[in-house]
């Protein structure tokens, strides 16, 4: 259906009358096959880029090498589950730090929301994982079974050793793609080298090979089996995608303001002195689109905004001498007046020649894409948001510790009367040292002077300070003792400071704990 | 069916039922449903062959497989002891301060210590060992049998007055009412008090001492300051186990009660007493 004419200044009272009522549709219908012809022009030139950028960062990220020093592993990106670390190049996170992951989540989001509003399903016509296996997928079987044509001949064809042959080798080679692409998977959650040593000699995991046997069916089956199955009944994104458009989203558009009515006899038609727009009804757009839709029934959700049809429908113009352009990014706003222009505000028909001068450029009334209207209040919205989470999460990235102390008071019992009537508390202190480097950590309290502190085994220094060897990259855990002697007592709740501090790199944690007796008797 | 009625609209055949006017369909089922259905049935069958599946009078049928889930447990619980098993080994063959000189085996003992006291102590001593009125407290510095790891493990595997240890802590103070004239009991009661301070009948505190002096002085030392030989506990410390001003010292003294621990060494193994003794010993009073 063609939602920009229904909706739009469009054809309404031109409209033919009402045909007879079609056959009611069917609930489901089978899958049409679709061939889609190879097509050139910038476009797919910028998809064969970002198909390029997005597979080597996919498949090479976890053999990047990133030195840590001794205690920590070296590879770049790697989420260590096992060890409940994330490593980002410099960035190490620890679980409780997961919230930076949260944040670009948040952004993720934000900037899908941008993008969306401003040039459309940019993320499902190029970037999607979907988008570019399929793409790559369809690329192997050109190269296999021919183009367009020679594979609706081979489908059709009846089974022959040459078929088998092709069919087979096709099969094989997506199976290929596949396992590579599970394989790839794993090398994120482990030592790439060992692990790929591991897998290959049979002595990984039963994991890494039940993910790879996963990740291998989803590719093949997504990717070489179902394709654009996957985007029109699987993906919530498009309908969520859908909903963000608004009348300046950039969206693949048929320009029918000037491509109506569409003929393949233009000569003919010239010659009857009767008006034909630019559209000759060749069908290329039709012929390339890997979702399998005629771009010309207008803006619909099967349509991921690949811009294959702009290419194929270029490289009509540019044979047949007319200006680019007829299937276009463009925004609704831009349609609907350029279609006002053409239809004499909804009055007639589209007339293609109340759009054009006498020589068969465009009228000067004619609106083109203006760049400038990306920059409208709602981009710059989430432009604003996705800028403040994002220097949020810099900063918070920037000013975190990576010295922590977690204290737990004892509970039960939550003080213990010594023989000389003294009151002892007891805690747990737990010192997160979070780089990987052994460092001692000087750990001491304050605000109870006559408070005495015993900390096993370590023994305490004349100036009151235990100093605690920690381990690199490891929370050590301390049981600490606090007596206060008999004549001390006052309050039941005493409060007092915990500090734990490295007095090399002057890193300081502090904990402000509290004290429990049964008060001064 | 002997009347078949086809839908006009979708040449499908119908079930035949009716409600107000609407018919419902026959379409067959889709293939792949059908198929997963069959295989559900096929799998279904084989469950019941493989595992323990149909209720009988006593018991089930137990399935080609023998399987039971405590025999899962048995076995997990197996390698989980197989897997501490040369911790536990060094445990068992080490002392008492060898296993405290060495972190990784204090640190194992005092998690193990943890578990078994939960399950064996806690009733006596209380979840956080703080003990109550007759059961010491085990956080603190007051040991009546000593404090170190050696003597908390000694009478945590023989126990107190235990009647079947032969090694048995064993010590009864005696009935001073057959001993002691009722006014040299209050006399003695009241020195006792007044060694922490606690109020007192400052004109019995003297007579008291010599009472004192002659009867319990032997046991509980010349300054009352107890003695682990015997379990006699200190009485001029801050830390009373069982009594509570004069009366009660009073009574104690008249018809003493002694608390009583059984052995554990028979029932848990060294290992584990081994353990205990480690996590007794680092609730902060150990010696």
């Amino acid at each position: 259906m063609n939602l920009y004419t229904a909706k739009g200044i469009g054809n309404e009272p031109a409209k033919e009358p009402a045909p007879a009522a079609p056959p009611p549709e069917p609930l489901y219908s089978a899958r049409k096959k679709i061939f889609p012809k190879r097509v050139e022009g910038r476009f797919r030139r910028f998809k064969w880029l970002v198909m390029a950028v997005t597979l080597a960062i996919y498949y090479l990220t976890p053999w990047i090498r990133w030195d840590r020093g001794p205690f920590a592993p070296d590879q770049a990106v790697l989420i260590d589950l096992a060890h409940r670390r994330f490593y980002f190049f410099f960035i190490e996170i620890w679980p409780q730090e997961f919230f930076f992951v949260a944040g670009l989540l948040v952004m993720a989001g934000f900037g899908l929301f941008l993008v969306t509003s401003a040039v459309g399903r940019a993320w499902c016509g190029y970037t999607c994982p979907q988008t570019v296996w399929v793409d790559l997928f369809m690329a192997v079987e050109r190269f296999i079974e021919g183009d367009r044509n020679a594979q609706m001949k081979l489908d059709a064809a009846p089974w022959s050793g040459e078929k088998v042959w092709k069919r087979v080798s096709k099969h094989a080679t997506w199976l290929a793609i596949a396992v590579a692409t599970g394989g790839a998977w794993i090398f994120y959650f482990a030592d790439a080298p060992s692990l790929a040593f591991d897998f290959v000699t049979g002595q990984a995991n039963y994991v890494a090979y039940s993910t790879v046997a996963t990740l291998t069916a989803t590719t093949y089956v997504l990717g070489g089996l179902m394709r654009e199955q996957v985007c029109i009944y699987m993906c919530p994104w498009p309908r969520i995608q859908g909903a963000m458009l608004d009348d300046n989203s950039l969206v693949v558009t048929y320009n029918d303001w000037r491509g109506e009515p569409r003929g393949k006899h233009v000569k003919k038609s010239a010659a009857a002195e009767v008006s034909v727009g630019d559209c000759v009804d060749c069908n290329a757009c039709v012929a390339v689109c890997p979702m399998g839709i005629d771009i010309r029934d207008g803006q619909q959700m099967a349509c991921i905004t690949c811009a294959l049809c702009i290419d194929a429908c270029d490289n009509v113009m540019d044979k047949l001498g007319k200006p680019r352009g007829l299937i276009a990014y463009g925004t609704l706003n831009e349609y609907q007046s350029n279609m006002a222009l053409a239809t004499d505000n909804g009055r007639s028909a589209i007339d293609p020649a109340r759009v054009r001068k006498a020589d068969g450029s465009f009228i000067d009334a004619v609106r083109h894409f203006d760049w400038t209207i990306i920059l409208r209040p709602r981009t710059i919205l989430y432009m604003s948001v996705w800028t403040a989470v994002g220097l949020g999460l810099l900063f918070a990235l920037l000013g975190r510790d990576r010295l922590e102390m977690n204290v737990l008071h004892d509970r039960n019992p939550q003080f213990v009367l010594e023989s000389d009537g003294s009151i002892r508390n007891g805690y747990t202190i737990r010192l997160l040292n979070m780089i990987p480097e052994r460092r001692t950590i000087m750990l001491s309290m304050e605000d109870l002077p006559e408070a005495s502190m015993k900390v096993s085994p370590v023994s305490e220094r004349p100036d009151r300070v235990f100093a605690i060897p920690v381990d690199p990259d490891q929370a050590t855990t301390l049981k600490v003792f606090v007596t206060l002697p008999k004549n001390a007592i006052v309050a039941p709740t005493e409060g007092f400071t915990f500090i734990a501090e490295d007095r090399a790199s002057g890193e300081r944690s502090v904990y402000r704990a509290t004290f429990n007796s049964p008060g001064a008797k | 069916m002997a009347d078949k009625h086809i839908d006009d609209i979708s040449g499908v055949e119908t079930t035949g039922h009716e409600w107000d006017g609407i018919r419902e369909l026959n379409n067959p089922l889709p293939r792949w449903w059908l198929w997963t259905f069959y295989a559900t049935i096929v799998w279904a069958i084989g469950y019941v062959i493989v595992y323990p599946a149909i209720p009988m009078l006593k018991d089930a049928t137990r399935g080609v497989i023998n399987y039971s889930s405590r025999a899962e447990l048995t076995k997990e619980v197996a390698s989980a002891k197989a897997a501490q098993g040369a911790l536990a080994q060094k445990i068992a063959a080490s002392s008492m301060d060898q296993i405290l000189a060495d972190p990784q085996l204090t640190q194992f003992a005092t998690a193990a210590g943890a578990a078994a006291f939960k399950v064996n102590c806690v009733p006596c001593h209380g979840s956080g060992a703080a003990g109550g009125a007759g059961y010491p407290n085990l956080n603190d510095n007051d040991w009546l049998w000593g404090g170190s790891a050696e003597a908390i493990h000694q009478t945590i595997a023989h126990g107190i007055r235990s009647s079947d240890d032969p090694e048995t802590r064993l010590s009864e103070m005696p009935a001073f009412a057959e001993i002691l004239k009722p006014d040299q009991i209050r006399q003695v009661a009241a020195y006792v008090i007044s060694l922490t301070d606690k109020p007192h009948n400052p004109a019995l505190v003297e007579p008291g001492k010599q009472v004192f002096a002659d009867n319990c002085a032997s046991c509980h030392g010349e300054n009352a300051q107890g003695n682990r030989e015997f379990g006699a506990p200190n009485l001029a410390d801050a830390i009373w186990l069982r009594v509570h001003g004069e009366d009660e010292i009073a009574k104690q003294v008249q018809a003493p009660k002694h608390g009583v621990m059984p052995a554990w060494q028979a029932r848990l193994g060294e290992t584990t007493v081994k353990e205990l003794a480690v996590y007794v010993h680092s609730l902060g009073g150990g010696e």
